[in-house]
């Protein structure tokens, strides 16, 4: 089929070249006085064509394919970028049209005709200051109303927001929780990171003790959530596009990025009638082979208390890495064990304990 | 992008040839090492060309991947042998690979060399009236830097471990660590080595522009007269001439990263099962000094074309050019204004907001100069007797090009829009415009 097609696209091309030479043959016998091609017109009007086409289906596929271009927004700052492209799309779309048609026309309008001469026109004042002057009033709204979204963006997140670590890595994503003892998240040290200690937690730090591992970004609906980003080892790229947010993540750095998701999961397989929606969070900078699948599954709570009954139901780090006790400095460890939830006969817990192994031994 | 057809030019200025032909240079001196401009124009227009259909094809290949993820691909396995899984996909790093060299081929080799070296080193003597270029032996030395710097890069292309693949902007750490991707390795290192020597051909070249448009113009060609072409080539040269030894710092302190263990770029890593020492460094100071060639480099990119365009459209419309003072006007206004811009580009790295905020404004002022431009391409149109040439036809599609283009870059140059936008293929549509 496709075959057949091609092959008609070379015949009429094959036919409109003959054509054109057998127009040139006629326009050398007959010994044309101007160097004007006799498919000067036949240009004219192809332009125009060309522009109508081009309109047309600019309009058609930009109605009929909304959905497939336009992301439902789960963000409350996110229905405000969408609200400034749009503005933005509107003022440039009717600038486009504008110039394109007034351009498309003059040429073909003004196409070579004989005997007819080119105005001599070379400045007008007037005319370029108007010019001038509009498209810099109309980006001074836009640059007006971006920088204040953008303030409001990138401004100090609220006391009392939900605080996640993310952390990319070659080629996956980590979050990291603060726990609810403390809700606060530990230091760390990218010297301490090892097999296990895949946070690197500097576990003299009390605050670690209850931090928590995720392989899912969960988040609450409605509540302010910040996000605290960084890289092991090379550039990636924090990316939620239903929440119109993107943060690059570095090594040797701190990045944050602070929004309210607005719509749960369940809300968006409601919306979107799909029962198997699943919010995803893609890395959008490219880190080597696997860059393409590193993707993270969000998930978004109905209600912050449905989420801090998910916070409630995980584990301790420590808890499930209860050999790491013996780097916890000895004043710590009775601490470290209440926070991490680590029952004080367990065996990691009396390996850990000096003082019970000697007095054993005896 | 406009071309031109430049045999008329050969043939008006026919006598010079005759000139040539009395100093009898054996072949090597007339065709090879030559220091006549209009030889060295065609070296750059060859190897330009040459150029252009390598990256055309590195692109073909990608995105056959891309468009049709599904499809079995093996019968490329001729061509592409072992970047090639056993399902018939491309290798997922052989395709950053792919995107890799195609952007720098295309940015660098075919729009920067290919389109100054060719139409700046043809018109500039032609066009002020001048016997040749400043310094023939210098303009020379220019070809032969960029004809080494392109052997290099072609050879990169066939080593095993394949070309640089961190993307044409070759962020460290990415880029500086050969356990981080194969193509950090010896292919990082060959394109490190053909920039440098790219950069010295374009500094070799724009500073002989410069000079030749400044000192060589003919009697009575005051700059007020001087064609827009000719304009808009000595502005690229002049950013260019302040932009690229920017990027050679860079690449100079990523070498030093790479090879001689210093930490500019670098800082607590863990890659591999190891922490690495390197402490105090910044991968942002690399994008920063990047992009202060970067952004530069769109205008190195488009102004020759604008220039080209701006006597095309008169010509054939049979008028002046509508404005010539606000043309150089905004093509300075745009020249001075790409050079503190650059951090739009980095709106979601991390970099305080504040400075965010201000290269919002900065980058949305270039729209202002820019609309000045298309409205004086129409209004040169209005009224005109236009000859449909096959140069007229490009550009009339140059400044619809420029329109779209334009039009997108002012919702990515605002910094709350661009928070979904970047690193999207949003941005990849306007770069490939
Ligand atoms: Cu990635
Ligand atoms: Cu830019």
């Amino acid at each position: 089929m496709s075959l057949i097609i091609g092959l008609g696209v070379v015949l009429v091309l094959a036919i409109l070249y003959l054509i054109f030479r057998i127009g040139n043959l006629v326009e050398l016998v007959k010994g044309k006085k101007d160097d004007v091609s006799s498919w000067n017109t036949a240009n004219a009007y192809l332009l125009m064509l060309f522009m109508i086409v081009s309109l047309v289906s600019f309009v058609w596929y930009s109605v009929v394919h909304f959905d497939s271009y336009n992301l439902p927004v789960a963000s409350e700052h996110g229905a405000l970028t969408d609200y400034l492209f749009w503005i933005t799309m509107a003022v440039t779309v009717v600038a486009f049209v504008i110039i394109t048609i007034a351009m498309f026309w003059f040429t073909f309008k003004y196409r070579y005709q004989e005997g007819r001469k080119a105005s001599f026109v070379s400045d007008d004042h007037r005319l370029e200051i108007i010019w001038t002057v509009i498209p810099a009033i109309v980006l001074a709204l836009l640059i007006f109303s971006g920088l204040r979204a953008w303030n409001d963006i990138t401004g100090p997140a609220s006391k009392d927001a939900v605080v996640i670590e993310l952390i990319g890595q070659q080629f996956l994503w980590t979050a990291r929780y603060p726990g609810v003892k403390d809700s606060q998240l530990g230091k760390h040290n990218y010297k301490m990171i090892d097999a296990s200690n895949e946070f690197g937690l500097d576990l003299s730090d009390k605050n670690t003790f209850d931090d928590f591992k995720s392989l899912e970004l969960h988040l609450p609906k409605g509540k302010e959530v910040q996000l605290m980003i960084r890289a092991k080892d090379v550039l990636h790229s924090v990316f939620l596009p239903h929440f119109r947010v993107k943060m690059d993540a570095a090594p040797g750095m701190h990045t944050t990025f602070k929004f309210i998701p607005t719509k749960s999961t369940a809300d968006m397989r409601e919306e979107t009638g799909n029962p198997n929606f699943n919010y995803e969070m893609a890395c959008t900078e490219i880190c080597g082979r696997g860059h393409f699948s590193m993707r993270f599954p969000v998930f978004v709570h109905d209600t912050v208390e449905d989420y801090e009954k998910w916070m409630a139901s995980q584990e301790a780090w420590l808890k499930q890495n209860p050999e790491y006790l013996q780097r916890v400095p000895p004043a710590l460890r009775e601490a470290a064990m209440i926070k991490a939830g680590i029952p004080a006969d367990s065996e990691a817990a009396i390996m850990a304990s000096p003082v019970t192994v000697t007095a054993k031994f005896k | 992008m406009a071309t031109l057809d430049i045999h008329p030019q050969t043939t008006t200025h026919h006598d010079d040839h005759g000139h040539d032909h009395e100093h009898h240079g054996n072949f090597w001196t007339n065709y090879v090492f030559s220091e006549d401009h209009k030889v060295i124009a065609k070296q750059f227009l060859i190897t330009g060309m040459a150029w252009a259909l390598i990256g055309g094809i590195l692109s073909v290949l990608f995105r056959l991947q891309l468009g049709f993820p599904e499809a079995n691909l093996s019968w490329l396995r001729p061509i592409l042998g072992g970047w090639l899984t056993p399902e018939g996909k491309i290798d997922p790093e052989f395709y950053l690979a792919l995107v890799t060299m195609h952007g720098t081929i295309m940015v660098f080799f075919v729009l920067t060399a290919g389109l100054s070296g060719t139409f700046s080193n043809f018109l500039i003597p032609l066009q002020i009236g001048a016997r040749d270029m400043a310094s023939g032996f210098m303009n020379m030395l220019s070809y032969w830097f960029f004809f080494a710097s392109s052997v290099i890069m072609f050879t990169s292309l066939f080593i095993s471990t394949g070309p640089a693949s961190g993307g044409w902007v070759i962020y460290p750490p990415l880029s500086a660590l050969p356990q981080a991707m194969q193509g950090s390795g010896l292919g990082m290192t060959l394109w490190l080595v053909a920039m440098a020597l790219f950069i010295v051909s374009s500094l070799l070249g724009g500073i002989n522009y410069i000079t030749t448009v400044i000192n060589l113009r003919t009697k009575g060609m005051s700059f007020t007269k001087l064609p827009l072409t000719i304009w808009a080539f000595f502005f690229t040269a002049i950013i260019g001439v302040l932009s690229f030894p920017v990027l050679f710092a860079a690449a100079l302190l990523l070498i030093f990263d790479r090879s001689f263990g210093t930490s500019f770029y670098l800082s607590d890593i863990y890659i591999g099962g190891e922490a690495l020492p390197n402490q105090g460094g910044s991968p942002i100071l690399f994008q920063h000094l990047f992009w202060f060639l970067g952004h530069p480099e769109v205008y190195i990119v488009l102004l020759p074309a604008l220039g080209i365009t701006s006597e095309i459209i008169a010509t054939n419309s049979r008028k002046p050019i509508f404005g010539y003072k606000a043309m150089v006007g905004s093509m300075l206004f745009i020249a001075i204004l790409s050079f503190v811009v650059w951090a739009h580009h980095m709106f979601v790295t991390g970099m305080n907001p504040f400075l965010g905020s201000i290269f919002t404004l900065l980058t949305l002022i270039i729209a202002v100069p820019s609309a000045v431009k298309i409205f004086n391409y129409v209004t040169t149109l209005w009224k005109g007797n236009i000859r449909f040439t096959a140069a007229m036809l490009f550009s009339i599609g140059l400044v619809s090009f420029f329109l779209t283009g334009g039009i997108t870059g002012i919702f990515l140059g605002n910094s709350a829009i661009d928070i979904q936008l970047h690193d999207t293929y949003f941005v990849v549509a306007i770069f490939t415009w």
